[in-house]
């Protein structure tokens, strides 16, 4: 075992982040143009999430994507997003209230996630640019690995203080499994 | 615990990701209908020993509603597909009766 | 005397000293010791007493098989009951107790019961206690529940952590022995990812102790060799103290590990439950030796062939001096030969065959210990340790030959592959007559997601006992697991594995084969829950011909061994009993888990703060901090009620409600649900969603809409606002939120897919804040901002703007009667709102009211609520709802329903208003209304029942709803509500409007 005394990633409480549901039609032209025209960024791929420097676009189901930006920003974006869908069926709302944000740092992120999460999260199976959403224990969540020993996670508000006890009790130091 | 395929996800999902939602392809009786419609659609299920067409949602995960075709004797799924038909793949239907040549057909 | 011998052990350290205590006693033993060969080494051979008779028990085996030796581990919240003393590895300061004796291990009162054996046969409990009935409950049972229980459950709050793992692997063998290990090896080197699960804490299993060669080393050698190849495999993860616990359907299984059991240290988790996705198990199980029935083969000092010599080869334990092997195959010879090689004495080796002359015991003959062929036990001396055993012929009835003095009895009935996680889901067996044992059936494997068979089973497991065969067998097994995963085959070679060849056995059931009732009756199959080979009989001659039944009523195998050691020779008396073959009669079933497990490890991290998930609205800390009395609302804390010091409840509650009525109130209904319905199809579709219509409401209005199921059934219901053309924002109940949003998303997906609508859940994206009370209107006022005025924001009126800087949404509603504005706010600015209303309202007297006023005023109003007045097998119509009906619509969710006949009938109970005749008296929840007669079951009838019931401080005075046989005709009528307590309280029927009739108080 390495650091007894060291958590297997550390687990922060991010600030309020910008967040906006998108529906609609995730392989129609004009609905992309629309995404790209109003955040920059290109559709994600089925289960992907490509980031441009504040900005970050999941796929979230074949009609909904969640873009993640400024807090501050998200009506703004909102509007220029609904503005460029026009006539389109398609939808954009500010779900920034409705979210909590947690990052995990630490090498062994991935027995954190692994300990309460039904998915395979080894190297080869689950690596960058994927984004998951699935159980976390008890409670939905998505989360993706920002880089090699970190990773981000959402869940609903009400169960940020769930959310943040399971990860701690997750990571507590000298409970690493030693799959991966 | 079974494992699901969602067909809108790609994700082979863990029974606890999920939500059954019963049989599929039931066909909706709404007002005006006989009682005798109304009483089968509403009811009558047909529960069978073998190749059964079921609904899950991937609750946690996408939330989206697909349908999936199981043997309820030996668990063995022959194939999910999405939730926006009301009969299966013809596909499916062929692959079924190639493993189960007994079998009555989805009617 | 059973103790330690100068030599050998090759599992202890001899050199460390671990002091623990058995019964208070304090004992020392070595590290590396179970708990089992330390008490040997010891001499405390006595360590329980069985179940049913309390007969003093010794360890039988050295597994996980033993049904005997159970303890209780450690005190207080840390005690476990149960533990077996064989798989329990000794550890400084380790505290043990016996269990399941009064008032001492030593002397036993309830030992008593084995004098009246007789009359306490196998459906004993049955057939006595069923006559007269009502003694069951109140006489019998009492009784036996006071002597009967194996060890006490903790008391207090268990302290250790647990935590689950999900893995996910190609490959999990079970088991790592030699074939365990050389299928991982083979399945590594093919590039498979395999995880080894091993329960003890070492690798290499029995053959390690059995002896013979592999690849012309010794096993050890090769043991050691492999392990170190397979740790140098990225791809493979070895994990000892880690037992396979269940495979179940679509290759998900259970692996146990025991990570500090063995060294306890505080705050790391006791036990992880692995909780794997395995492409395929393949067990490498190996076998469980079976007992012989001869009388008394539960005293004491008799114990399997294969567990004396792993005392002594693996601890340097000796069970006594003398020791006197019994067998009906060559692989009991084993022990003959290792007791024999550590220094004891062997006085005879009694084979049941009537001939012997195979390598092994050749052996045993060479090293001029006695053989006696075609003998048996014909019963064992002894209580509380063997003293000596009769010899008899096994053909014959019991007569004895000669009395040969022992201390221990060495009994071999032959090994059944342990075939468990084969079963589990479902893969068969087939009777292997010459080798009496049940195989598994490879034509009938388990199969998986796909019906591709995802489980192999290899070795002693697969029916090879030889070590050559279990190698070969492993790695063909290992080839074949290969194969089906698709990979390509390696080059491992197939190791060789030399052993002395042995002869058959011969299948050996009750020994001697004609002994008389008297020794059949002291013949244990099951030694925990003491049943004996006469229960069995006994049992068939009753008529218990199924072994399912046999296993319930004589609760052969129902210990918590599970019939590891029981379940073939209790299978093998009942087929000779009732006449059938074995395979006829069949086996029981094999569940997990494999052996128990902690149900700490099934609760993983779920306990204490986060044993479910806790919701909490963005105002959860002011309501902590002003003291909030907390109601659970599905899985959201809501205050009932905010208690002042020295008030209580009801006072609190009172208060609430009247300062709410008179001055100011205010509730946080952050979780009523909000759901955003958008799109060109938005309006059709929530006319098929509401029983009211939707699609004609104006924006900027508000309508209270009613859900229902397909089945006509009340499901939801709350206030719909349209926010331009295409949107809609629907509330829901607060237990409703989620529900409804799938039941959308259900009828939008699966049903009417062209419909283009989108639909969000907003719950948690707002706080949402009810301003109550005839000053509401001057606190917002107040806060500067919106235009909140009659004529700006009429009743049913919705409006965006800002207050005191916030941006808002208010929606001009009660669920009060009051004049009342519910305020919506990005959930980050809620508690800010929150504090300026409770600022600005001090003007006003505000107080914060909790769930159990707002219960009150709609009560006080006549406003039903989901949950009091439906309970799903309500319609609105049941409740004077036609109102919200539309006639109009062609179609919406449960019209077609609510127009069976059923429903229509006018006998349906209908919703009324109760007051109660004597003003102070409040009626019972759930209460019902009598009626004359009785039904055909001889029980009351009844004519309607309470919803909901409450003490009105509005109206000082109880007030209750109801639904009522023809309700609504009989104002003014009288019904009696019995109480459990033997009371009658009596209510008039009247309108369930109590309060401000006319609505002139919400309309100002």
């Amino acid at each position: 075992m390495s650091d007894v005394m060291a958590p297997l990633a550390t687990v922060t409480a991010l600030p309020a982040q910008g967040m906006i549901t998108i529906r609609g039609n995730l392989k129609d032209a004009g609905f992309i143009a629309a995404v790209k025209s109003a955040s920059g960024l290109d559709v994600p791929a089925q289960r992907q999430i490509v980031t441009q420097k504040e900005l970050a676009l999941a796929w979230m189901s074949p009609d909904e994507l969640l873009l993640l930006c400024g807090y501050e920003d998200a009506p703004a974006l909102t509007n220029a997003m609904t503005e460029a869908f026009g006539d389109q069926f398609a939808m954009a709302v500010v779900v920034s209230d409705a979210r909590a944000v947690f990052d995990l740092e630490g090498p062994k992120v991935r027995d954190v996630l692994g300990k309460l999460a039904p998915v395979d999260m080894a190297p080869g199976s689950f690596g960058h640019g994927e984004i998951r959403r699935t159980r976390l224990a008890q409670v939905a969540a998505a989360f993706w690995l920002t880089c090699d020993d970190s990773a981000r996670l959402v869940c609903f508000r009400s169960v940020a203080q769930y959310a943040e006890d399971l990860l701690k009790t997750s990571a507590k130091p000298g409970t690493e499994v030693g799959y991966f | 615990m079974l494992i699901l395929e969602c067909p809108y996800c790609g994700v082979k999902a863990d029974e606890t990701e999920l939500h059954g939602g019963g049989e599929a392809h039931l066909k909706r009786y709404g007002p005006g209908s006989s009682d005798a419609d109304f009483e089968g659609y509403l009811f009558h299920r047909k529960n069978p020993k073998g190749v059964h067409f079921e609904r899950w949602r991937h609750v946690n995960g996408c939330g989206k509603w697909f349908h999936a075709a199981r043997c309820t004797a030996t668990l063995e799924v022959f194939g999910t597909y999405p939730a926006q038909v009301t009969a299966p793949p013809k596909a499916l239907i062929n692959k079924i009766k190639k493993k189960r040549p007994d079998w009555e057909g989805w009617t | 005397m059973s103790t330690r011998l100068a030599t050998g052990g090759r599992l202890i350290d001899r050199n460390s000293r671990v002091e623990f205590t058995f019964n208070g006693k304090r004992f020392t033993g070595h590290s590396g010791d179970t708990l089992a060969s330390a008490l040997l080494a010891n001499d405390q051979m006595l360590m329980g007493r069985s179940f049913k008779y309390h007969r003093p028990r010794s360890v039988i085996a050295s597994g996980p098989e033993e049904a005997n030796a159970l303890v209780a581990l450690g005190h207080d919240a840390k005690m476990e009951p149960n533990a077996r003393a064989t798989t329990t590895e000794l550890f400084e300061g380790l505290s043990a107790k016996s269990q399941n004796h009064w008032p001492s291990l030593d002397y036993d009162i309830g030992a008593l019961n084995t004098a009246i054996a007789r009359f306490l046969p196998a459906g004993f409990y049955y057939k006595t206690f069923i006559h007269p009935r009502p003694f069951w409950k109140h006489v019998f049972e009492p009784f036996i529940r006071q002597s009967a229980g194996l060890g006490p459950a903790p008391k207090q709050k268990d302290p250790d952590r647990y935590e689950h793992f999900y893995a996910f692997a190609d490959l999990v063998i079970i088991g790592g022995g030699v074939a365990g290990l050389h299928a991982a090896r083979v399945a590594g080197e093919a590039g498979l990812r395999v995880i080894v699960m091993e329960q003890t804490s070492a690798w290499g299993g029995r053959s390690l102790v059995d002896g013979g060669t592999i690849e012309g080393v010794s096993v050890e050698a090769w043991v050691n060799a492999t392990v170190e190849a397979l740790e140098s495999m990225e791809n493979v993860t070895l994990r000892l103290r880690c037992m396979g616990a269940g495979v179940y359907d679509h290759g998900y299984m259970l692996g146990y590990e025991r990570l500090t059991d063995h060294a306890p240290v505080d705050d790391m988790p006791r036990h992880r439950l692995w909780r794997v996705r395995a492409g395929q198990v393949l067990s490498a199980t190996g076998a469980v030796e079976r007992p012989l029935s001869f009388a008394g083969n539960d005293v004491p000092g008799v114990m399997l062939a294969s567990a004396l010599r792993d005392y002594v080869v693996n601890f340097g334990v000796s069970a006594g001096d003398r020791t006197v092997v019994v067998t009906n195959n060559d692989d009991a010879y084993r022990t003959a030969i290792a007791l024999h090689e550590a220094g004891l004495s062997v006085p005879a080796v009694i084979d049941a065959r009537s001939e012997t002359d195979g390598e092994l015991p050749n052996k045993v003959r060479d090293l001029g210990i006695r053989v006696e062929t075609g003998k048996a036990i014909a019963k064992v001396k002894g209580g509380k340790r063997v003293k000596s055993v009769g010899l008899c012929l096994q053909a014959g009835e019991g007569a004895v030959l000669e009395e040969i003095p022992c201390e221990a009895v060495a009994m071999s009935g032959g090994w059944s592959p342990i075939v468990h996680f084969w079963s589990h889901t479902g893969g068969k067996l087939t009777w292997d007559a010459d080798a009496a044992m049940f195989r598994p059936d490879h034509a009938r494997a388990p199969t998986g997601e796909e019906g591709q068979q995802n489980q192999g089973i290899a070795g002693a497991a697969n029916g090879e006992m030889t070590l050559g065969a279990a190698l070969s067998d492993a790695h063909a097994q290992a080839r074949e697991a290969v194969k089906r995963a698709k990979a390509k085959l390696p080059g491992t070679a197939s190791p060789k594995g030399e052993a002395p060849a042995e002869a058959p056995l011969a299948p050996v059931w009750i020994m001697p084969q004609g002994a008389n009732a008297k020794l059949r009756a002291k013949m244990w199959l099951d030694f925990q829950n003491d049943v004996k080979v006469s229960d069995v009989q006994l049992a068939a001659r009753e008529g218990y011909e199924s072994v399912e039944h046999t296993k319930r009523y004589t609760t052969l195998g129902m210990a918590t061994d599970q019939g590891k050691l029981s379940n073939i020779n209790g299978l093998a008396i009942l087929s000779d009993a009732i006449g059938a073959d074995i395979p006829k009669v069949g086996t029981t079933t094999f569940r997990p888990p494999y052996t128990p497990i902690s149900m700490g490890s099934i609760a993983g991290e779920a306990r204490g703060e986060i044993f479910q998930p806790l919701r909490r609205t963005p105002m959860h800390e002011w309501h902590e901090d002003n003291k909030a009395y907390w109601e659970p609302v599905g899985q959201w804390r809501r205050p009932y009620c905010y208690p002042r010091s020295g008030e209580t409840h009801t006072e609190a509650v009172n208060r609430e409600v009247i300062n709410t009525r008179e001055n100011l109130g205010l509730l946080d209904a952050s979780t009523l649900g909000k759901l955003l319905v958008k799109g060109p199809d938005a309006g059709k579709f929530l006319d098929l969603m509401y029983t009211n219509m939707m699609s004609n409401l104006k924006v900027g209005r508000c309508r209270y809409g009613l859900m229902c199921s397909e089945n006509g059934f009340l499901s939801d219901d709350g206030v719909v606002a349209r926010i331009d053309e295409d949107t809609w924002l629907c509330h829901t109940t607060s237990g409703g939120a989620d529900r409804i949003h799938a039941h959308m998303e259900e009828w939008l997906q699966t049903e009417w897919w062209d419909m283009k609508v989108h639909v969000a859940n907003l719950t948690e994206q707002y706080a949402q804040i009810a301003v109550v009370g005839p000053h509401a209107r001057d606190v917002l006022e107040d806060l500067d901002g919106m235009d909140v005025s009659k004529e700006a924001l009429g009743f049913m009126d919705w409006a965006d703007g800002e207050l005191a800087g916030i941006p808002v949404r208010v929606f001009r509603i009660s669920f009060s009667g009051e004049l009342s504005y519910e305020i919506a706010t990005p959930a980050a600015r809620g508690l800010e709102l929150w504090e300026k209303l409770h600022e600005a309202g001090k003007a006003y007297g505000v107080m914060a009211y909790g769930t159990e006023a707002l219960h009150i005023m709609r009560a006080e109003k006549g406003f039903i609520m989901i949950g009091d007045e439906t309970d799903g097998t309500v319609i609105p119509q049941d409740l004077g709802l036609n109102w919200a009906i539309s006639k109009k619509k062609e179609d919406f969710i449960g019209k077609r329903a609510q127009e069976r006949t059923f429903m229509t009938n006018p006998d349906r109970w209908k919703l009324v208003g109760l007051e109660t005749v004597v003003p102070e008296e409040v009626l019972t929840d759930g209460a019902y209304a009598t009626a004359d007669g009785a039904n055909g079951n001889g029980q009351g009838n009844v004519q309607g029942r309470v919803t909901s019931t409450y003490f009105s401080p509005t109206l000082n005075r109880g007030i209750a709803m109801g639904l009522v046989h023809h309700g609504p005709e009989r104002m003014g009528d009288v019904l009696d509500f019995p109480t459990t307590d033997g009371r009658v309280i009596k209510a008039k029927i009247v309108d369930p409007v109590f309060y401000d009739k006319d609505g002139e108080k919400q309309n100002v």
